[in-house]
């Protein structure tokens, strides 16, 4: 096998502060922006932060200097998601906040990622889950791509490193309806996996102390280099004019099986004009 | 006239349901014109023509396909210029839109994923939050971008196919890319997709292991069969069937639930369905509580006998 490259790698995790989907879930405000109280690590992060720690893992460890970023974007609470992160093993963690931030779509938040990455980088590798479980655009992963000129290689249903001469080269495989692809990249790229990579960790008690000595660079726009007007309501190109809840569904007939259901069922499909 | 430039990325003989839909509500919209990916055999190229698409606009290698995703972004970015299109319509596959994410950023332009209905202003109408919100967007900067969900309008009737004048279009491939190196068909069942299907029948845990009848089912009525994740985890059924939120949304006219219980997770990627069908051994599942019509019963008796009963019927 050839040698790996002299440093370490340095991988950054992007992981959001999303309401718990268990819980009813609203929009609301002028701004018509998601209500966040009630918020958790989106899970589909998990993933992407857990595939991140394998990578170390397979590869020597921390001790062959390697390094996991958790990164946030968000106002004050969503910084809980990189704490999470911390405690389940990422290294360190980034939180970009900012008043002016509220409001961003796909394109504002992006951009406001692409000139965080930059900042705070650079990274061989960047991880996302495949969609936030709130927005699930799907579109952020694919356009900091695009704004950081890097390899996509999104819905990775596995991801394997191999270092060599050149620096390190990527394998995935994604999964499509009606066939499977393999994929290979070099680093640095972009990666965002499914829920069919891994079996993500839970923090244990060892991890949650650790996590207190960990450091969090909370940075704002000027930090990072981007005018207030460039993100948020004003930088977006769509926006939302109205959101209202839907009429939740009712309960309808519920019947107990007495031999004959199959056909009470034919009954009401014909009834509902669905054969 | 608005041009509308429709995204087409298939290799199949003829039109899928949803590009039939995507052209007809590019018709509505203004002049159409297309954007195809991929080869492509000439009864193809007549069904784009049937619709009364004048031109075509093709990438001039393969090499924007063999890239995942950048290809297909650079090569559509390129169309949308020489054609002048100030509407760009895609479906709604992942794959659709990442490309429509990609051309977002490309041309500054506003994204817009999900669209389930569209006024004549452009307003665009998507379903939220697990089918709990209903949202209206516009796109305010740029061309509207936008990806449209299977099954949200009528495709119209197409007249007499037609061959349409091909345009090439030069594809200069970025540097950085991901290539896709290895390509494995999957077995085909002569089923429809889930996202187009208009029938869908999905299993869970309660089927354990056996989609045999809910297969039967699907069959008689011309449907889809899906599953929940507990399924698909349990590799009783291929992944793609997954319906819920970590796998598809699908909203057909009707779908019938067998053995799931209805976890939020698994209601976040159906509860738009027109009519919802679910059978259940246990009375409590949460499943029954946005069932049109619920069951409580044994799937392995009641799916073979509805079954036996709709083909007894003749219908």
């Amino acid at each position: 096998m050839d040698e790996a490259p002299a440093n370490g790698l340095h991988i950054a995790v992007l992981v959001k502060h999303v309401p718990d989907a268990q819980f009813d879930r609203h929009i609301s405000g002028d701004d018509l922006t998601t209500v966040r109280s009630e918020s958790i690590l989106s899970e589909l992060d998990e993933y992407a932060l857990e595939a991140a720690l394998e990578l170390v893992e397979t590869h020597g460890g921390p001790a062959s200097g390697h390094r996991v970023t958790a990164i946030t974007m968000g106002p004050a609470g969503a910084v809980a998601a990189v704490k999470k992160s911390l405690q389940i093993g990422a290294d360190d963690g980034v939180h970009l906040t900012d008043e002016a931030l509220g409001g961003s779509d796909a394109s504002a938040t992006s951009k406001a990622l692409a000139a965080l990455l930059r900042h705070v980088g650079p990274f061989d590798l960047i991880l996302t889950g495949m969609a936030s479980t709130d927005g699930e655009t799907s579109l952020v992963p694919a356009q900091l791509a695009e704004r950081l000129a890097l390899p996509q290689v999104t819905f990775a249903a596995s991801l394997d490193l191999t270092p060599g001469e050149d620096g390190w080269k990527l394998a995935a495989r994604r999964d499509n309806d009606t066939f499977a692809e393999t994929i290979e990249a070099p680093l640095p790229a972009l990666v965002s996996v499914t829920d069919q990579i891994n079996d993500p960790r839970y923090p244990n008690f060892k991890g949650i102390m650790a996590a207190k000595k960990k450091q969090i660079q909370v940075l704002s726009l000027t930090d990072i280099g981007l005018e207030p007007d460039e993100v948020g309501l004003e930088g977006s190109w769509t926006r939302v004019e109205a959101a209202a809840p839907r009429p939740p569904r009712t309960q309808g007939v519920l019947i107990t099986d007495e031999g004959d259901a199959g056909i009470r069922l034919v009954d009401f499909l014909a009834g509902q004009k669905l054969l | 006239m608005t041009t509308v430039l429709v995204f087409l990325d298939h290799a199949g003989a003829s039109l899928a349901k949803s590009e039939r839909e995507l052209l007809s509500l590019g018709a509505t919209l203004g002049d159409a014109v297309v954007a195809l990916a991929g080869e492509a055999e000439q009864a193809y190229l007549d069904g784009i023509g049937s619709y009364g698409v004048g031109e075509v606009y093709r990438p001039d290698s393969a090499e924007a396909s063999d890239v995942l995703v950048a290809g297909k972004a650079v090569f559509l970015t390129e169309a949308v210029r020489a054609s002048g299109a100030e509407i760009l319509l895609l479906g709604n596959s992942y794959e659709m839109k990442e490309i429509a994410a990609r051309v977002g950023v490309r041309l500054e332009s506003g994204v817009i994923t999900d669209v389930v209905a569209l006024a004549g202003d452009l307003t665009a109408t998507k379903v939220d939050f697990a089918g709990s919100y209903s949202v209206d967007c516009r796109v305010t900067t740029g061309i509207a971008v936008l990806t449209i969900k299977p099954n949200s309008v009528e495709a119209t009737e197409a007249g007499l196919p037609s061959p349409p004048r091909e345009v090439r279009i030069p594809v200069e491939v970025p540097e950085a890319v991901a290539r896709i190196t290895g390509r494995t068909d999957k077995p085909v069942s002569g089923r429809p997709e889930l996202a187009e299907a208009r029938v869908i029948v999905a299993g869970g845990r309660g089927v354990d292991g056996n989609f045999g009848p809910l297969e039967d089912l699907a069959d008689a009525l011309g449907g889809a069969v899906g599953a929940s994740r507990a399924a698909t985890d349990a590799g009783w059924i291929e992944h793609s069937a997954q319906i819920g939120q970590t796998g598809k949304t699908v909203s057909p006219q009707l779908y019938i639930s067998a053995g799931i219980s209805g976890a939020i997770q698994q209601k976040a990627g159906m509860q738009t369905s027109k009519v919802i069908v679910a059978i259940n051994k246990d009375a409590d599942s949460p499943v029954f509580e946005i069932a049109d019509f619920g069951i409580v019963g044994d799937l392995f008796t009641v799916l073979p006998q509805a079954t036996e009963e709709i083909r007894k019927r003749g219908l």
